[in-house]
């Protein structure tokens, strides 16, 4: 099912939680939206459900208008936070109320089949008789995910599918629920503010502040080609130099940054810890802390200016703190400065 | 004082015997005089003069007379008290709407008014001389001096009971069971039976044993709206006073031991429901919010 929101508006009480989104959804296509906590994407997801109603602009279900139709009739699956697994029902029993509440009459043999069937797909067969409770936090999400699945919705929303679980667990389910989608092909759209995993998971990423869109594209389109400071930030660890451009060449802080790209004057310079190089170049820099980690160790370096990077250099690199030396940025992302 | 008790430390931080001991000892000493006491004291007086004069008194129309109004009291009461603590309930837990705080405090106000005010403005609004009270005598209804009355001024002092039971509850328990129950196409109604009432029947019940334990105790209010008409208007707690200012103290204290075991019910009754809310480990959870996941192995 395609879905497409065109300029979608939010407000809650005092404050426009979500300012005119439009979006377009593929369908079967694996969806994250991406943002930190209070960019409007939790509302986002809640409006596509119908647990919200937009307070302008319209939802679109392949081409039936589906903004005004109520929850119980849109046909989502929505996976909540925390699950909401009624916890009064066993496991089988949270899963079969979809069917058992449905205008659709099922059999109780057709809907004691479908149960086992979902369990089967969601790796949880043996435990229908268990207790939400008895249960762990990565199983009660697969159970929420089953439940979902059982009215055979047109769309799947998860809300946070991973926040409330360890890293570990966290992980394995991800690529579990990637390999769950392709075998399913339903449109999925999940809320995250957790970058790794949305560009682990999505197919596409729609990255969110402050109620609006602020950049989407493929995970390699964001990543490779970040359109603000923000975008550039908020997906990875980045620091920000101040230089002046003349002809391809930043001076920043006594050194050189070579620049591609049409900016010329003032920029700021956003780079990865990892395209910055400790010995090289002539930007000069003193160490101020070392942190070893299990692949590498990570350097901070102030520059004369008095601005920050850090740097990824190979576990074995010979340096301690207070080291002067220079440093070299094999790669960066140029955008105009702002005041 | 510590180091003479370093071998035997105490269990826990603050867990010292010599304060627990304490504790318990005034609270057993208190509890025995002050609660204890007085309620064996209307069994021994009830059966003073023998079994046959307290089976006599509870015999007599009047007394008995009482002890069926007192229950029908209830029986019209509670079940009404009961539909609007979970209306109310359901409308401050689940809504956000203008004047919810408002709306919490005029559920308590019972709580706070003396229950005799209640039945003075019930006078007011309902006598003869009162707001209603002409429409009502010309429509040849009788509130006042009769059983509507009682009800409705029991209803008042109660309104609370069933509400503050569930808030806390509902409050902890959020929307999303019902927004889930919503978004798998559940009805309101499917909602509520399915979902909703199984997860707050416990505090529901212990909120019903509560308001039915005070509404069968209820003296203020009643005695103000119900004119003490002996057979015909006199609750239990109203029959007892009659009965002591009529110096028939057996008959009193056989009619306050009724009301006392009675009260015992209902109390033997809540003890049952908490151990049920608590105990049923495979039932899990229906006291408390819905369990968070505590981040478990897969």
């Amino acid at each position: 099912m395609k879905i497409r929101l065109d300029n979608v508006v939010k407000t809650f009480e005092t404050f426009r939680a979500v300012h005119g989104v439009s979006l377009d959804i593929d369908s079967g296509q694996l969806v994250a939206l991406l943002g930190p906590s209070g960019s409007g994407k939790t509302t986002i997801l809640r409006m596509i459900a119908g647990l919200e109603y937009a307070d302008g602009g319209r939802i679109f279900f392949g081409d039936i208008d589906a903004t005004a139709i109520p929850v119980r009739d849109r046909g989502v699956g929505f996976v909540f936070q925390n699950y909401a697994l009624f916890p009064h029902m066993t496991v089988g029993e949270n899963i079969a109320f979809g069917m058992k509440v449905s205008k659709v009459r099922r059999s109780r043999e057709a809907m004691a089949a479908r149960v086992g069937e979902l369990l089967d797909q969601v790796r949880l067969s043996g435990l229908a008789d268990r207790f939400p409770s008895q249960i762990s936090g990565g199983q009660r999400q697969r159970v929420a995910l089953a439940r979902a699945l059982a009215v055979d919705p047109k769309v799947l929303l998860l809300d946070e599918p991973f926040g409330a679980l360890d890293a570990n667990v966290r992980r394995e389910l991800r690529r579990w629920l990637r390999e769950f989608h392709d075998q399913l092909g339903i449109t999925t759209i999940f809320v995250t503010h957790d970058q790794e995993e949305a560009l682990d998971l999505a197919d596409r990423v729609v990255i969110l502040n402050e109620g609006r869109i602020v950049q989407q594209g493929t995970p390699e389109e964001v990543c490779r080609r970040p359109d603000s400071a923000f975008v550039m930030r908020f997906l990875g660890d980045a620091h920000r130099l101040v230089g002046k451009v003349t002809g391809g060449v930043a001076k920043v802080a006594g050194g050189t940054v070579n620049v591609d790209g049409p900016q010329a004057g003032e920029v700021e310079i956003l780079v990865r810890p990892g395209d910055v190089r400790w010995g090289e170049g002539d930007i000069p820099a003193s160490v101020i802390r070392i942190i070893d980690r299990p692949d590498g160790r990570r350097l901070l370096a102030r520059l004369d200016d008095g601005s920050d990077v850090e740097i990824d250099t190979p576990p074995e690199t010979a340096v301690a703190s207070g080291d002067r030396g220079t440093v070299r940025v094999m790669r960066a992302q140029v955008f105009p400065l702002r005041n | 004082m510590a180091a003479a008790r370093a071998s035997t430390r105490p269990p826990r931080v603050g867990d010292s015997p010599s304060v627990r001991r304490a504790l318990i000892g005034v609270v057993l000493v208190v509890g025995a005089l002050f609660i204890l006491a007085p309620l064996v004291v209307i069994f021994v007086q009830a059966f003073s003069q023998g079994f046959g004069v307290f089976a006599a008194t509870l015999a007599h129309p009047d007394t008995r007379h009482a002890i069926l109004l007192t229950v029908l009291t209830a029986a019209l009461a509670v079940p009404v008290n009961t539909a609007f603590g979970i209306a109310a309930a359901w409308a401050i837990t689940k809504f956000d709407f203008r004047g919810k705080r408002f709306l919490l405090v005029v559920i308590e106000v019972p709580f706070s008014v003396s229950p005799i005010v209640a039945g003075v403005a019930y006078l007011f609004v309902y006598g003869l001389q009162g707001l209603f009270g002409p429409a009502l005598e010309a429509a040849d209804v009788k509130i006042l001096f009769a059983l509507p009355g009682i009800v409705l001024a029991s209803m008042f002092v109660t309104a609370p009971f069933v509400a503050r039971e569930l808030i806390p509850l509902m409050q902890a328990q959020g929307r999303d069971l019902e927004e889930a129950a919503t978004s798998l196409g559940a009805s309101g109604w499917r909602t509520f039976w399915s979902v909703t009432l199984p997860n707050i029947r416990w505090a529901l019940l212990y909120g019903v044993v509560l308001c039915n334990a005070r509404v069968m105790g209820e003296f203020g209010a009643v005695s103000v709206v119900s004119g003490n008409i002996r057979g015909q208007t006199n609750t239990l707690p109203l029959h007892i006073e009659l009965l002591y200012h009529d110096y028939q103290t057996v008959g009193a204290f056989a009619a306050a031991s009724v009301l006392t075991v009675l009260a015992v019910f209902t109390i033997v009754a809540k003890a049952l429901l908490e151990r049920q809310g608590a105990g049923r480990a495979r039932r899990p959870s229906l006291a408390g919010p819905a369990a968070k996941p505590a981040g478990g192995k897969a």
